[in-house]
Formats: C-alpha cells, sequence, structure tokens
C-alpha cells in the first residue's frame, strides 16, 4: 500500500466516522441509561445498556398515539402517492400528448416552493372541511410534497422498461390493461417498492406541516417539536433517537434504488 | 384509436387535480393572506402584515441568519459532496457499504438531526468532554446561549452539513454514473492531470448535476426550522422559524403568510439565478 493510497483510505474513515460517530452518540444517550445523559464527564462507552430511557420515552402521555398517528399519516402519503403518481409517471413514459412538457415542468417546479407557503391556508381549509387535527389531513398536505417525486421517479422506471415488451403482450392478445398489469408492472414493482419508502420516509420527517395542522392529534415530529423547550434532554434524545431508527432502516432497504431513483429525477 | 388519445389525460388527471387542490391552492391563498388585513369593513387588501413584519424586532436579525446559514452552508455542502463523489470512484472494495453509510443522513429528518447534534453540543455533551480532556475548556461550557452567537451559527452549519450532505452526494453520484469512462481516459492519453480532468471534464458534464442539487438544498435550506429550534431555541431567529412563532404561538396567520411569501420569493429568486447561470445548452445535453 502506498503512501497514497493511505492517505485516501483515512479520508474515506474520517468521512464514514462523521456519519456514524454522531449516530452512535446519540444511540448511547437513549439507550446506556438514563445517569448517563446527566453526567459529566460523558463517557464514550456505555456503562449499561438499557432500553429504560426509550420505554419512559414511549410511556410519556402521548407519545405512543403520536407514533401511531406519524405511522398513519406516512402510511396514506405513501398509498396516495403510488397511487395518484404512478399512472402519471406511466403516462409520461409511454405516450406523447399535448401538455406532457408542460406537466412535467409543473411537477418539477414544486420542488421551488417552501412547505410553509402550503401549509399555512390549509388550516383555515382544513378545519371548514373537518380534515385538521387529523393524520388522514396530514397525509394529504405531506402528498403534495411526496407526488411530484413519484411522478418523476415512476416516468423513469417506465422509460427503463423496453416498450417492446408490452407490444408482444398486445400481440398475444393482451389488452392494453392486462398487459401493463402482467408486463410492466411486475418489472416496475422493485422500483415503485422504493418509491413508495421514499414517501413514507418524506412523511415520517415532515416538522413544519404536521405541527401546524395538528392540536391534539399530533405526530411524533409535531410532538416532539412543541415539547422541545420544557423537556428534560434524555427525553429529547429518546425522540431523535426513535425517528432516526426507521429512516435508517428504510435508507438501507432503497440503497440499490436510490441512485437509479435520483439519476433521471434529475432531467 | 380515440382511445389511446385520450389515455394519457386521464392518468395524469387524477394528480393535476390533487396538485391543484393541495398546491395551487393553498399557494394563491398564502398569497392572498399576507396581502389582506382586518380593517374597518371586513379583509381588504393592504400591506399590514408586511409593514409588522419588517417592524418586528426579530425581522432583521431572521434574515440575517437565514442568508448567513444558506452562504455558508450550500457551497459546503457542495465541495464535500464533490470530494466524496469523487473519492469513490476510486474505492474498489467496499463501495456499496461506503455509499450506504455516506447516504444514511438522507433518512434523517432536521428535527432528529438537530436532537443528535444537541446531544453533542449541549453543555455537559461529548464535545465539551473531548475539549476539557484536551484542556482546553475547564468544565461545562455553554456554546447554543444568546451570549455565543458565532458558535452557534457554527453549530447549525455544522448540523445541517452533516444530515444534508446526502442528498448533494446520492444526486452527484447519479451524475457521475452518466458520464462515460472514455473522456476520462481520452485526457489521460492527452497528459491531464487529476486536477485538470476534474475541472475540465467532470465538472462540465456534471453541470446538470450540480444544478438540481443546488436548486434542491438552496430551497430546503431556507426552509430550516427544526435544527435551528433544536439547537438555538428562540436564540437564533430564521425566516421560517418566525412564520412558524407567527402561526403557531401568537395564531396571527396574516404575518406569518407575509413570511412564508418572502421565503417563496427568495427561493423562486435563488432557483431562477441557478437555472440562468448554470444553463446547459441544448446540443450539450
Amino acid at each position: 500500500m502506498t503512501l497514497r493510497r493511505g492517505v485516501f483510505l483515512s479520508g474515506i474513515a474520517v468521512l464514514c466516522a462523521w456519519v456514524l460517530v454522531p449516530l452512535y452518540l446519540i444511540a448511547l444517550g437513549a439507550v446506556g441509561g438514563r445517569d448517563a445523559v446527566n453526567s459529566w464527564p460523558k463517557s464514550f462507552w456505555p456503562a449499561e445498556l438499557s432500553l429504560s430511557t426509550i420505554t419512559a420515552f414511549m410511556n410519556i402521555a402521548g407519545v405512543w398515539t403520536s407514533t401511531l398517528y406519524s405511522v398513519e399519516a406516512a402510511v396514506l402519503c405513501m398509498l396516495f402517492s403510488i397511487l395518484l403518481g404512478v399512472p402519471a409517471g406511466y403516462a409520461l413514459a409511454r405516450f406523447a400528448f399535448r401538455g406532457a412538457v408542460a406537466f412535467r415542468l409543473v411537477v418539477l417546479l414544486t420542488r421551488a416552493f417552501p412547505v410553509a407557503i402550503l401549509a399555512l391556508p390549509l388550516t383555515v381549509s382544513f378545519i371548514r372541511l373537518g380534515l385538521y387535527d387529523t393524520p388522514l389531513g396530514v397525509g394529504l398536505m405531506h402528498t403534495a410534497l411526496a407526488l411530484p417525486f413519484a411522478v418523476l421517479v415512476s416516468a423513469s422506471l417506465f422509460q427503463a422498461i423496453p416498450r417492446e415488451f408490452e407490444e408482444a403482450a398486445w400481440v398475444f392478445g393482451c389488452s392494453g390493461i392486462t398487459a401493463f398489469l402482467r408486463v410492466v408492472l411486475p418489472l416496475a414493482l422493485p422500483g415503485i417498492a422504493a418509491t413508495a419508502i421514499f414517501a413514507f420516509v418524506i412523511s415520517w420527517n415532515e416538522v413544519f406541516a404536521a405541527t401546524v395542522l395538528t392540536v391534539r392529534h399530533k405526530t411524533l415530529t409535531a410532538y416532539l417539536l412543541s415539547v422541545l423547550s420544557e423537556s428534560p434532554l434524555h427525553v429529547q434524545f429518546a425522540g431523535g433517537f426513535v425517528l432516526i431508527i426507521p429512516s435508517v432502516l428504510f435508507i438501507f432497504l432503497v440503497r440499490r434504488h436510490l441512485f437509479a431513483m435520483w439519476g433521471i429525477a434529475n432531467r | 384509436m380515440r382511445n389511446t388519445r385520450l389515455a394519457p389525460y386521464l392518468l395524469i388527471a387524477p394528480s393535476l387535480l390533487f396538485l391543484a387542490v393541495l398546491f395551487l391552492v393553498p399557494l394563491v391563498q398564502t398569497v392572498a393572506l399576507a396581502f389582506q388585513a382586518d380593517g374597518p369593513g371586513g379583509a381588504a387588501w393592504s400591506t399590514a402584515n408586511f409593514a409588522r413584519m419588517a417592524g418586528d424586532l426579530n425581522f432583521a436579525d431572521a434574515i440575517i441568519n437565514t442568508f448567513e446559514i444558506v452562504v455558508i452552508v450550500v457551497p459546503l455542502q457542495l465541495c464535500l459532496a464533490l470530494g466524496m463523489a469523487m473519492m469513490l470512484r476510486h474505492v474498489q472494495r467496499g463501495r456499496d457499504i461506503v455509499l450506504w453509510i455516506w447516504s444514511i443522513p438522507l433518512g434523517i429528518s432536521d428535527l432528529a438531526a438537530g436532537l443528535v447534534w444537541l446531544a453533542i453540543l449541549t453543555d455537559q455533551g461529548y464535545l465539551n468532554t473531548v475539549l476539557n480532556w484536551l484542556g482546553v475548556v475547564k468544565g461545562p461550557q455553554s456554546w447554543l446561549s444568546y451570549e455565543t452567537p458565532i458558535a452557534l451559527l457554527a453549530a447549525i452549519v455544522v448540523a445541517e452539513a452533516w444530515r444534508a450532505t446526502a442528498i448533494v452526494l446520492v444526486i452527484l453520484v447519479a451524475g457521475v454514473q452518466l458520464v462515460p469512462k472514455e473522456y476520462g481516459e481520452a485526457a489521460d492519453v492527452f497528459g491531464a492531470t487529476p486536477w485538470q480532468r476534474f475541472t475540465k471534464i467532470m465538472l462540465p458534464l456534471l453541470k446538470p448535476s450540480i444544478q438540481t442539487a443546488l436548486i434542491l438544498r438552496t430551497v430546503l435550506a431556507f426552509e430550516m426550522f427544526a435544527i435551528v429550534l433544536s439547537l438555538g431555541g428562540r436564540n437564533f431567529p430564521v425566516l421560517v422559524s418566525e412564520a412558524f412563532t407567527w402561526q403557531y404561538a401568537n395564531q396571527n396567520f396574516g404575518v406569518a403568510a407575509a413570511y412564508a411569501v418572502v421565503v417563496m420569493v427568495i427561493s423562486l429568486a435563488a432557483t431562477l439565478v441557478y437555472l440562468l447561470a448554470l444553463r446547459t445548452p441544448p446540443e450539450q445535453r
């Protein structure tokens, strides 16, 4: 190993540590026992391993239900994004139609608008519609954030599947819909699943809209934000840790699709 | 076939309708809300909300703080991600695992990232433990308070760089994969140095990816607020945290909407600048 290679590899290692060490430290705060959180100086090694901080956090009134609301909103967001986004993506990939360019542009443009501008007036409309303070309302709002992504990604997924496959199915007497369901959909499914997971993470992580659109039925992020100033540190660390676990798992599940998704959603 | 002419419109109709109701309508409503105020004869058009916003004690701070963060964080993230993407090309074994580790923060919310760095930077946190051990400080030291604005800014920048460099990296790596290997090999034949290869071949070909990454990151950086609230509380006002406070704590929807409009105008202006400055001529695509 030459010196250059050594420097290079230590650079890689340092950057991995830059990502992982903070995660390790919050995990330490969450599962290292409650005494460790308030000790000084801090130990970089857990004195004990216990789930007591996490269970204490989950037993705080409202936390468990908030987690459920978060999951509910995220699942709804996932379903809406896929059900609405996949057909649109298919249309963009397979049909040359008037307005296709304009539609793609509209979808791309949504990225330039901040969440704040969408979430604020929805408070009023949602109160009127009975959607305020419900996981359904939060899920709908989050769909507005995840849908553009789902449209662009599924368009690129379908583009990658040769048109000839479908045409062959037509030759063998499949209708357009059967050909789609039997031939195209199975091939696109892994990518669609990855998109769905991403929609889930977008909703699970979103803070602003979730906080503004709920009062009593808070999602986990909204709950954590609202108690931020008055809760003790071990509660905050446990909360942060609980927020992070599913995200890290999900990124692991979609890691193969991550680059394909972003690479093509780019252009 | 009449059927296939209608088909694409039927397929995009649901999402178009959805975006109209939950994107376009709220957008227009926010702008209307910002430009209306309660007068003697009901709501009337006025700039009272903007006047109240501009007159607020925190407004100037919020503008300055927001721009400070964006101007420091976005270039930092771009350089870091470019470096990481270039390094990845030379990783032979374990490329997948390195890539996965580097993209983990992509799934982490700004609130959670703020809490992670709070664990490190709080008075009795890990940073102070290390500094204490090195003899730099004696005992717990406060970094995130009103009296240490520069340390607080640095903390927010570090937390944001930790969390959101991953998205830039993913976009750039996806772009690098599209660059044909032959270009680099051709440059080698003509005796280009690694630096020349990077600046003369890689950077120009990555321009569309860089543009996407910059637009996305800049818009999201202007929107940042949970990281700021979890680290600094109300000690470090930014535009969106002010919008949040006016809406949530003060229940003044008009001023909150005015802040949202300011954020939107800035975001759109930034997007436009990137679109123009990093334009790729069609024949180069």
